[in-house]
């Protein structure tokens, strides 16, 4: 069993604090490495500074409330990811957690377009489901093959046993296919469709102001988590000489999701009904048979 | 949180599916109504498991009640589009009637 | 059950039933749909009150992603209403209600005045590992039952819902190369 202790919902407050901070870090690597570190924070103030813009007869309910739960979304998201050896929930099935959140950002994103009551929202929404529907199977069974190896749905379990051997050096198939599925549900790199500049944004085509800072800034929460749990699941997690645990996790999610996002920006656009037939195709045999290996491995 | 209780509410939710299911005149919403019942039933199911008898055996009965839902949701949908594309409608009641 | 589990059950319990009544009385095909899914989650989370953490999660997990392709249905089907205008689409209310009230007092009197048996054994300590051994070992029978019934309702829904079969995109002797309207991404 991992040694990992969860510390209650009371520290909720401190792992927003963690997410943001490292996210910020992040963000502004990022804005670095194309030359501009101080670009994420000069957009967050103009958007909070920005007066918000309505549209006619938009539904105000479902699409500020869908962008209000996209950082919500990443929140939840490491709840679950142990920080070395504490983690704010210890669920016996955190894999399946983290696995119900992407699937609840479905419903993030389309509520979002929908709640504008506009045309090229709307195509924006319909472009993340039809591409989720290809990412998402494989991106399940890619998730399966560390709960496998580990023998548990516990992320403290599936930490505690990558001490001998990372995951990712014997099932590198299926953090590929991980990847592909955080590309997927940040909506980056060959999965900008929904908000590619040929729908003037789409999702973010009719937000402004601070619903418009809550999307973007939700989608780069939702990159760091997803790193986080990738770093968890397939990295190690805390392990490595010197740093303490803790430290290692932010580090590897930090670098995780700095090449996640510079991979993203090389890649161009594939459109939804294009990828449809490679996630169903390639990348679902792919996870399988890896998955198939990883089983094998696990009963010999 | 007692047995007699939560099969209150699982009660609650599957009279208002049954409501929706008898008075709804879209395919689509009919089977809104379905999917309440089943969810009703779903926290029955959870509760006989809990306060009666915590066995693997329930949570495998739970595990068939939620793909008895998808099952019929996935054939209601294919029923509806066949509906849609032939005759255009998605109304019920226009398919009354073996005819056409 | 401790007084606190008590209170969030009954808060869940109250959403669930709220949110399925909202279903049927709201303006707009989206605020129905999401409205079911709500009450699908705190159904979910209700299961976790009860240990049932894998079923639980796995409810909330399946119910969400069903919402939102159905959600896309009742667009497709019944046109955009964003303007929120009242809609209703029902065919009679006074006997379903009245019939739906009847269940209710027939279920929930049933419910609290039926003697129920006292609790024989112990949930397991890893509930989620014994229903994966139950499904492999003793109830392998379910599980190849439920498989082939997906797959069968695959292959079904794909049948009815196609609307272009094998002889439109190969030709009627199905030697031709397909005719789609768009390339597929793996070029076939």
């Amino acid at each position: 069993m991992g040694e990992v202790t969860a510390v209650g919902t009371g520290w909720v407050p401190l792992a927003a604090a963690v997410l943001l901070a490292t996210t910020a870090v992040t963000a502004t690597a990022d804005g670095a490495l194309l030359g501009r570190p101080d670009r994420p924070w000069a957009e967050a103030a103009r958007l909070l500074r920005q007066q918000r813009r309505t549209t006619l007869a938009a539904d105000t309910l479902l699409g500020r409330g869908a962008v209000l739960l996209a950082p919500v979304v990443a929140l939840l998201m490491v709840a679950v990811v142990p920080l070395g050896t504490w983690t704010v929930a210890d669920l016996g099935v955190g894999v399946v957690w983290f696995n119900a959140l992407d699937v609840v950002l479905w419903a993030v994103f389309w509520l979002a377009g929908w709640g504008a009551n506009s045309a090229l929202a709307l195509v924006g929404a319909y472009r993340f489901l039809a591409q989720a529907l290809a990412y998402e199977l494989p991106l399940m069974f890619a998730l399966a093959a560390p709960a496998v190896a580990a023998q548990s749905l516990r992320l403290g379990d599936v930490v505690a046993a990558q001490q001998g051997l990372w995951f990712v050096v014997w099932m590198p198939a299926a953090f590929a296919v991980y990847c592909t599925g955080v590309l997927g549900f940040t909506a980056r790199g060959p999965f900008a469709a929904p908000v590619s500049a040929d729908v003037a944004g789409g999702l973010a085509a009719e937000l402004s102001g601070v619903d418009r800072l809550l999307l973007a800034g939700g989608r780069w929460l939702l990159l760091v988590a997803g790193a986080a749990f990738g770093v968890t699941a397939f990295l190690g997690g805390g392990g490595g000489p010197l740093l303490p645990g803790w430290l290692w996790v932010l580090v590897k999610t930090v670098l995780l999701s700095l090449v996640l996002a510079a991979v993203a920006r090389r890649l161009p656009l594939w459109r939804a009904d294009r990828f449809t037939e490679v996630g169903w195709l390639v990348l679902l045999p792919v996870a399988l048979l890896q998955l198939l290996v990883v089983a094998v491995v696990e009963v010999l | 949180m007692t047995l007699q209780t939560v099969l209150l509410v699982a009660s609650a939710l599957f009279s208002v599916g049954l409501y929706g299911a008898l008075s709804q005149q879209v395919v689509v919403m009919v089977m809104m109504g379905l999917e309440l019942m089943l969810n009703g039933v779903v926290l029955a199911a959870a509760a006989f498991w809990w306060f009666l008898s915590p066995s693997p055996d329930g949570q495998v009965l739970l595990l068939v009640v939620i793909t008895a839902m998808t099952v019929e949701m996935a054939m209601g949908f294919a029923v509806a589009t066949l509906l849609h594309r032939t005759a255009g409608t998605d109304s019920a009641e226009s398919v009354a009637e073996l005819h056409g | 059950m401790s007084v606190l589990s008590g209170i969030v059950f009954w808060v869940l319990g109250a959403l669930a039933v709220g949110t399925g009544v909202a279903v049927f009385r709201v303006d707009s095909m989206a605020r129905a749909s999401y409205a079911l899914a709500v009450s699908f989650a705190a159904v979910g989370l209700a299961l976790l009150l009860v240990d049932l953490e894998f079923v639980g999660v796995v409810t909330v997990l399946m119910m969400t992603m069903e919402m939102a392709v159905m959600a896309v249905f009742m667009v497709m089907f019944m046109g955009m209403n964003p303007a929120l205008m009242p809609m209703s689409m029902t065919h009679g209310t006074r006997t379903p209600a009245v019939l739906a009230v009847g269940c209710f007092l027939l279920l929930g009197s049933g419910s609290v005045l039926v003697p129920w048996p006292t609790r024989e054994g112990s949930p397991a300590a890893d509930p989620t590992a014994s229903l994966g051994l139950a499904l492999m070992e003793s109830k392998m029978l379910v599980m190849l039952t439920v498989s082939a019934v997906l797959f069968a309702t695959v292959v079904a829904a794909l049948c009815l819902a196609a609307a272009r079969t094998r002889y439109d995109r190969f030709g009627d002797d199905l030697r031709s190369r397909p005719v789609d309207p768009i390339r597929g991404g793996v070029g076939r």
